[in-house]
């Protein structure tokens, strides 16, 4: 039974470029290696992060979404507790909805955005244009 | 002067009409409240990046636990500090 899950991980700066890019290869790799499937990647670049984090104050940002068997998540969480590169990681077991916004966000073709022709990708904060048009006011049982 | 029962205002009093507070998610279908977007979530933060409360904002509590889960998030991945002074 495949799970969809979305893991974003924080890398130390001190990396090169190439370095930085082997360490996410390498658990890349794991997810493959344990069948899993990777459904889409981001890449944020080197952010600042909001407070220091080992007394650094910019971090690489990757984010994974994949499918896979929910035994592996410990172990892909365990790598990240021990790759002294990984300064922060969060994993996260998507629910219907967040599944829905996650495909709506990453497949550009089929929905035509009105508001962005430029970029899709590289700005993650696109909440408002890729939600709001779902106006389907759902009515739910009043408290 | 003493006669008059009648309460007289040199003013006339205002009469606040209220706006009625509703939940965001709930108006615009929204039903996933991402943890990735913290300008999205900056909205439900305090200048201290406490997080505010639905009397505040209105939003409905099932969505006011969304929007807290996601925060919390959002500060372990250092997209949103836990404390600070003049956020925004």
């Amino acid at each position: 039974m495949l799970k969809q899950y979305e893991t974003v991980f924080i890398l130390t700066p001190v990396l090169s470029d190439v370095q930085m890019k082997e360490a996410v290869a390498k658990f890349r790799d794991q997810i493959l290696a344990a069948e899993g499937e990777i459904t889409y990647e981001e890449d944020w670049g080197l952010k600042k992060l909001a407070y220091p984090i080992q007394k650094k104050t910019t971090g690489f940002y990757h984010l994974i979404g994949f499918k896979a068997n929910p035994d592996f998540i410990a172990k892909l969480e365990l790598q990240f507790r021990r790759d002294e590169r990984v300064i922060r990681y969060l994993t996260f077991a998507m629910d219907k909805h967040a599944i829905a916004y996650a495909e709506k966000k990453h497949s550009p073709a089929k929905e035509a955005v009105p508001v962005m022709e430029k970029e899709e990708k590289p700005a993650p904060r696109l909440k408002k244009p890729a939600v709001e048009d779902d106006i389907e006011i759902e009515i739910e049982e009043e408290d | 002067m003493a006669q008059s029962n009648e309460i007289r205002f040199l003013n006339p009093p205002t009469v606040e009409v209220k706006k009625k507070k509703y939940c965001r998610f709930k108006k615009s279908g929204i039903k996933y409240i991402d943890y990735k977007d913290p300008e999205f979530l900056k909205r439900f933060l305090n200048e201290q990046g406490k997080i505010l409360p639905r009397r505040l904002t209105g939003t409905s509590l099932k969505f006011q636990r969304k929007v807290a889960q996601a925060i919390k998030r959002a500060r372990h991945l250092a997209l949103l500090p836990y404390v600070t002074d003049l956020l925004k």
